[in-house]
């Protein structure tokens, strides 16, 4: 029996990464480093499994062999010193093993350096503001309506009808292909999250502190995530959508957002 | 074991628990208030429980159906401070003051009045907080981790949280310092400080961390405090204050808080293991010194909670080795109760299926822990389901599992009777297959990046969180039968002194029910045939 449930168990594991399903597992991103970032998590997971198959398999041959029904007479051995070695030097090979790949790779996510785009992100209770630096865009990113009117209790709006519910936002962070985008993250009140799986980014934006993440997107698509710290009543209810684009869409982008800015601005 | 029951009829007076009520408002007796802070904590555990059933049903389909955002909010806060602090500790503080007096040959506990303050406490301390339930505002919705500045936005329940934690505190550290001065002062003649039973150990070790790091939590939710109303700014940007240091303070006290949580069910099972495998633990004296290292090691790894806040590459680093280094002596006790079943004979009572399940999966919990060690990884994983999954799978199939197959094993020596093997067997299976279906889905809902402490969800989650809503509510009506096998346990078969063919250790020599005084004289262990060994 209890080998049963932890076979179903294991085969639960080994599902979830047979087949590359992102709702299975953690997407492989659109940044150099966020493939990095998943290649470190598969490489610490299947140590896991080379350790529970050797660890589980003898913990299961022993609950099989070593029974009392059996007619077996109890040993008496109470330690051994060689295997005690033995069973701390190897892990500790194993996490050095680990480690070295895994810090070179930090080393990389710290090296915001020479950013082709600079973009401020506040945020608040319960939406973003984005503020492009040089181009001097800036706007407020928050959930769209059709989430919004579905979103409340006993709203009467089925959630599968709407269209990515809970995952749309009324202006989406527009970003070029292949540029290097450096984020500087703050907020107005409490501590909030910035948080895009594709990218591999989750950085917290904290009042009184200006936090540095960036990436350099490598496909064209849309890519979607929401805040992930906490954040009071309506934390579940701020998205984030990047829509990378190619350079020129981008360029055609800032102008038509700049027109827009300078129309509003004289309509006053 | 004879001597100690001869001892027992010597003297005649003052023998038998007082009549009424104030038996146990006034108990000084180790096995009243044990059994008291037993019967808290499964209290506590339903009412936490209760607190889940309301979380799973809300996240069962999207959309939301029976909450508010901010009701959510609050229950999955009350959720975490009543299950860690109203039913996990209080549980292993009642196994603490049930047997670490038996297993050392004590007749109680060294400072019985305290005992029974300590206790006492509690119940003040959790009536104050449920009551925050019915307040202007709302219970707190901020989180067990209470970060600022959204702590300070909770409304009238505001002091009366930071209240009850000092209560529970200050109950915590009366608790530790009991155990320890126990341990210290009142063990049996013979028995030298390696040669305790791992559960002793494993309590004295804990004792000490809580006691260094109560008193840690206390300073900073007082900080909070004065921040809140006294203007203060410790936690404060505007008023030149760090919202980061509370997260390095508070988790300065919660790594090893996760300890405290773990290391008593380490004891359990390192009990239970060798009694139904009839054979020594592996390895006694390494398992002492790997419990010793996790508790070191668990004061310099705090800020792996915290790798998506902005630390400075060096220090990223210092915390993850660190963090990836207790993953040796964890992994050195598994191996050791691995070596225990090895060519041992082993049978299957409740006890023991629960401490196998632990085994397999704690041990599941640990890679997860391993792999959120890995700091490029765990920015992905960080405040998503896969959290939720490693600390349910430490803590449910670990602490609470341990806890379950204490109270089965200790049960007949506490009541003199046997429980009823069969409906302790399905609730055990019960238990397990369901605590599966409710916290391994939720790996992969993590990895797919839904965030934690959401009460509606995008519809691509779906499935796994219908799923996950099936087993908690199964997990829970399982624990019904745990009540009923423990209401029926009077009903019986008479239990022997022993109770378990295997089982060694001072506790199996007194009569079962354990009488209401033992050890008055310290055990002549050689002679009750128990060599400590
Ligand atoms: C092999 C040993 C372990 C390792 C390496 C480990 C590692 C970690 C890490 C890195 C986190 C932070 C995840 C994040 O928020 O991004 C975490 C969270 C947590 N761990 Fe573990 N862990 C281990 C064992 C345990 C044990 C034994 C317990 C308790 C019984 C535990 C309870 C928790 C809890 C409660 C949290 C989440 C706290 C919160 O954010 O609310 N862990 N663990
Ligand atoms: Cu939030
Ligand atoms: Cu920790």
């Amino acid at each position: 029996m209890i080998r049963k449930s932890f076979l179903s168990l294991l085969a639960c594991c080994f599902a979830g990464t047979a087949n590359a399903d992102w709702a299975l597992n953690m997407p492989r991103g659109i940044t150099d480093l966020s493939v990095e970032t998943y290649n470190i998590h598969m490489m610490v997971f299947w140590w896991c499994v080379a350790i529970g198959i050797v660890v589980f398999g003898v913990m299961i041959v022993s609950l099989f062999r070593h029974r009392k029904s059996q007619g077996v007479k109890p040993a008496t051995f109470s330690h051994s010193t060689t295997a005690e070695v033995i069973w701390t030097i190897i892990p500790v090979v194993i996490l050095m093993l680990i480690a070295i790949p895994v810090a070179e790779t930090m080393i990389k996510l710290e090296d915001s350096r020479d950013p082709d785009l600079s973009i401020v992100v506040t945020a608040y209770q319960w939406k973003w503001h984005y503020k492009y630096q040089d181009e001097g865009i800036d706007f407020y990113s928050s959930l769209a309506r059709p989430s919004l009117e579905a979103r409340r209790k006993e709203s009467g709006i089925d959630p599968n009808a709407v269209d990515n519910y809970l995952r749309e936002v009324d202006r989406p962070v527009v970003v070029p292909r292949d540029a290097k985008v450096r984020l500087l993250l703050t907020s107005n009140d409490v501590v909030h999250s910035w948080y895009v799986p594709e990218l591999a980014i989750k950085k917290d934006t904290i009042p009184g502190i200006v936090n540095e993440a960036w990436f350099k997107a490598k496909e064209v698509g849309t890519y979607r995530g929401q805040c992930a710290e906490l954040c009071g009543k309506d934390h579940g209810y701020m998205p984030i959508v990047v829509e990378v684009v190619e350079p020129d869409a981008f360029r055609a982008w800032v102008d038509a957002r700049k027109e827009g800015a300078a129309r509003v601005a004289r309509n006053q | 074991m004879s001597t100690t029951v001869a001892d027992l009829h010597d003297h005649h007076d003052d023998h038998g628990p007082a009549k009424g009520i104030g038996r146990w408002l006034f108990s000084t007796n180790h096995k009243d208030i044990g059994t008291m802070y037993l019967v808290f904590s499964l209290v506590m555990f339903f009412v936490g429980g209760a607190m889940a059933m309301v979380i799973r049903s809300e996240l069962a389909i999207p959309g939301l159906q029976f909450v508010h955002p901010e009701f959510y909010n609050s229950m999955t806060t009350m959720h975490a401070l009543i299950m860690i602090f109203g039913g996990v500790m209080p549980a292993f503080v009642g196994l603490a003051n049930w047997m670490i007096p038996l297993m050392v040959g004590a007749p109680d506990m060294a400072l019985p009045r305290m005992n029974n303050w300590s206790f006492w406490i509690l119940p003040v301390a959790f009536s104050i907080l449920l009551s925050t339930l019915f307040m202007p505002g709302g219970a707190p919705a901020g989180g067990w981790t209470m970060y600022p500045p959204l702590v300070l936005q909770t409304g009238d329940a505001f002091p009366y949280l930071i209240f009850a934690i000092h209560l529970m505190g200050i109950s915590s550290i009366m608790g530790a310092i009991n155990v320890i001065v126990t341990i210290i002062n009142m063990r049996a003649p013979e028995m030298t400080l390696l040669k305790m039973p791992m559960f002793v150990w494993t309590w004295l070790i804990t004792a000490y961390l809580l006691i260094a790091v109560m008193p840690v939590l206390a300073g900073a939710v007082t900080m909070l405090l004065t921040d809140q109303f006294f203007g203060t700014s410790f936690f404060l940007a505007a008023g030149g204050g760090d919202p980061v240091m509370f997260q390095h303070i508070f988790w300065f006290f919660g790594h090893p808080e996760v300890y405290i949580m773990i290391l008593p069910a380490f004891g359990v099972v390192s009990e239970i293991i060798p009694t139904f495998s009839r054979k020594k633990l592996f390895g006694h004296d390494s398992m002492v010194y790997a419990a010793a290292s996790i508790a070191f090691l668990s004061f310099i790894v705090w800020a792996h909670h915290m790798f998506t806040v902005g630390m400075p590459l060096s220090g990223q680093l210092f915390f993850m080795f660190a963090t990836m280094l207790i993953a040796v002596p964890t992994g050195v006790k598994v191996f050791n109760w691995v070596a225990t079943m090895w060519r041992g004979a082993m049978t299957f009572e409740t006890p023991m299926l629960f401490s196998l399940a632990f085994v397999f999966l704690f041990t599941i919990g640990g890679f997860s822990g391993l792999m959120l060690a890995a700091a490029p990884a765990d920015i992905q994983y960080h405040d998503t389901y896969f959290v939720v999954a490693h600390f349910h799978y430490v803590l449910v199939p670990g602490s609470i599992f341990a806890i379950m197959a204490a109270v089965y094993y200790w049960l007949p020596k506490w009541t003199g009777h046997m429980y009823n093997e069969t409906l302790g067997k399905a609730h055990f299976w019960a238990s397990t297959i369901f605590v599966n279906l409710t916290f391994f889905p939720m790996h992969f809902l993590g990895l797919a990046g839904m965030p934690r402490r959401i009460p509606d969800y995008s519809t691509q989650f779906t499935d796994f969180n219908t799923v996950a809503s099936i087993g908690a509510l199964g997990f829970g009506l399982s624990q019904l039968i745990f009540v009923w096998v423990i209401v029926t346990a009077w009903k019986g078969s008479k239990a022997t002194d022993r109770v378990w063919e295997g089982a060694h250790g001072l506790e199996w020599t007194v009569p079962s029910p354990a009488p209401y005084h033992t050890f008055e004289t310290p055990p002549k262990a050689r002679i009750a045939g128990e060599a400590f060994e």
